[in-house]
């Protein structure tokens, strides 16, 4: 397995991507928060931030719809979300009987639920967006210029680095699961689901103990090669006035959008 | 179900409050500043691989499925194992190295909810999963076992209604439905979890016993204390907010904690706003802060204790 198959990172030499980590990262926050802190209902405000995002994703170079189309992972959580159409308080508008409860749809509930909605969804996509434009070293790089400690980058990294390594691991586990595992097709697999779970945890077992030996390791190569904690990237990460002016651009637009979102 | 409960789980970014992502943050962040500096003390510079390597463990091990029924299936969360294999610190940093990943790069929960996150299944967890095997230390290895199965069964209940409780705070979701959902889900989820946490310490106290002798006892009675308190918390705290949602709302009302969930200004009825509440933000900010100094007085209170109680080889 490569790296390449998990990272989002989508290549390309535009704007975004040439822009410093820093300001994708400080950027993609402050969208967020903007967004969450939309009040209910603010659709106005809702239409100019995705149109900013619609924006922003073309100016990837990777289609304006590069960011819509990923960002529907979001949409299992709106489950719970349900429940608060039927409990705030306001003009009732259906009514349904479900079992032992009565519920009362509100127009103030369908508010709610549609703007968590549309938060849940804007916000995603401007995550989205970050990963896409900006490559992984140069992520971190980023969270260590804005102070993350230096070890849980450290830690992170060495994360990423071996995600790939013991997905093959496990990918071996489950083939050589599924090769002692005959089935007839129609048929129930055999045992238990108990049994099952117990299966997969011995295999997490096995899991553990050879990425625990691994760890050692790795850190013996580690103390041999002299490694420093951080990964060498070629980005510069110096802002330059391009940095500032786009950042400074973006937080004005949030807070213009934030000013038509509460009047 | 399976998909559903890490869907569930991972909150993602607009379904919390700004006040309950900035307090979750904040504890998450005292208490990752303890876990940092607890595990360096512990482990050195070999902390940064040892750690790395673990949380591409937990990662890697949340991909080993095994069906259950009717297509769905289980898997791993992993937040009890890390704590019991790692002790707790290190459980702590592991698990929020994973769902950072989870989050920052594969939009598996949100960015400004990450503390929320992070909280849920990899403090929560720990503490209940850890504190409860703690508990077991000296014991036969077939009491280790049943109370580690506890344990993680326990630790996702815990997390689940953490889950609930901060999205009901933020005015998501109903507590009523949602308490007896969640909790009803995830204590088949738990199921799974404990099974194969059980397995799992099995097999390595099979292989390699010495990782899990007593002599390495991580951390002190304080987590024992700790995990004990919130699993307490847990069992009385889940049948009271299913059975009554009401009480609970009340309680946060007299709190004055509930105006984050019942900020919208839409009064359409005049009658369901809340009096000293429903319009004023200040009591909600100044309870806010007031929680967070009591947590950070605490959090530094027990770090005086584990470093009396547990002198540093």
């Amino acid at each position: 397995m490569q790296f390449h198959a998990l990272d989002r990172y989508q290549t390309g030499d535009s704007f975004l991507h040439r822009l410093d980590p820093r300001v994708k990262v400080i950027g993609a926050v402050a969208i967020i928060l903007a967004t969450v802190l939309l009040p209910d209902g603010a659709w106005l405000a809702f239409l100019l931030t995705w149109l900013l995002l619609l924006a922003l994703s073309y100016a990837t170079g990777l289609g304006w719809d590069y960011a819509v189309k990923r960002s529907f992972v979001v949409l299992p959580f709106l489950l719970a979300a349900v429940t608060v159409m039927f409990s705030l308080p306001g003009r009732p508008l259906l009514g349904i009987q479900l079992g032992p409860w009565q519920l009362i749809l509100t127009d103030t509930g369908l508010i709610r639920f549609s703007s968590i909605l549309i938060r849940s969804l804007l916000a995603v996509q401007a995550a989205i967006l970050l990963v896409a434009a900006t490559r992984f070293p140069d992520l971190m790089h980023a969270l260590r210029h804005l102070h993350l400690p230096a070890v849980l980058v450290a830690i992170v990294s060495f994360m990423v680095r071996y995600l790939t390594v013991l997905g093959d691991e496990v990918k071996r586990l489950l083939r050589a699961r599924e090769a002692r595992s005959a089935a007839v097709t129609g048929q129930r697999a055999g045992g238990t689901w108990v049994w099952r779970a117990q299966v997969a945890g011995n295999m997490v077992g096995q899991l553990f103990l050879r990425s625990y030996e691994r760890s050692d390791r790795l850190y013996q190569a580690m103390l041999a090669r002299g490694y420093q904690g951080e990964w060498p990237t070629s980005n510069a990460h110096q802002m330059a006035r391009r940095d500032w002016l786009a950042l400074f651009m973006l937080l004005l637009l949030l807070l213009f959008i934030q000013l038509i979102g509460r009047l | 179900m399976f998909v559903l409960s890490i869907a569930l789980m991972h909150i993602p970014d607009g379904f919390l409050s700004v006040t309950i992502s900035a307090v979750l943050w904040v504890l998450t962040a005292v208490t990752l500043a303890i876990a940092i500096r607890r595990s360096q003390d512990q482990f050195d510079e070999r902390l940064a691989p040892l750690a790395g390597i673990m949380a591409a463990f937990i990662f890697a091990a949340q991909m080993i499925n095994f069906p259950v029924a009717g297509g769905t299936s289980g898997h791993l969360l992993g937040g009890a194992l890390a704590a019991i294999v790692l002790g707790p610190w290190v459980g702590i940093l592991v698990m929020t190295c994973v769902i950072g990943v989870q989050g920052l790069l594969f939009q598996d929960g949100g960015l400004l909810v990450m503390g929320a996150n992070i909280f849920n299944m990899g403090i929560v967890t720990a503490l209940v999963g850890y504190g409860l095997y703690r508990a077991a230390n000296g014991r036969s290895e077939t009491v280790k076992l049943i109370t580690a199965g506890v344990a993680a069964w326990l630790s996702v209940m815990a997390a689940a209604l953490m889950t609930s409780l901060e999205l009901w705070l933020s005015g998501t979701v109903a507590l009523g439905i949602v308490v007896p959902a969640m909790l009803g889900v995830h204590a088949f989820i738990g199921l799974g979890e404990a099974l194969i946490t059980v397995a799992a310490l099995a097999f390595i106290f099979r292989v390699r016993p010495d990782l899990l002798g007593d002599s390495e006892a991580k951390g002190s009675r304080v987590w024992i204390v700790g995990g004990a308190l919130l699993t307490l918390a847990v069992v009385l705290l889940a049948p009271f907010a299913s059975a009554s949602p009401d009480g609970l709302e009340r309680v946060a009302e007299d709190v004055g904690f509930l105006g984050t969930a019942v900020a919208a200004p839409y009064e359409v009825l005049p009658d369901y706003t809340i009096p000293f509440i429903g319009s004023e933000n200040l009591s909600t900010i100044i309870a806010g802060a007031v929680g967070v100094i009591i947590v950070a007085a605490l959090a530094l209170y027990l770090v005086r204790l584990t470093r009396r109680s547990a002198p540093r080889s």
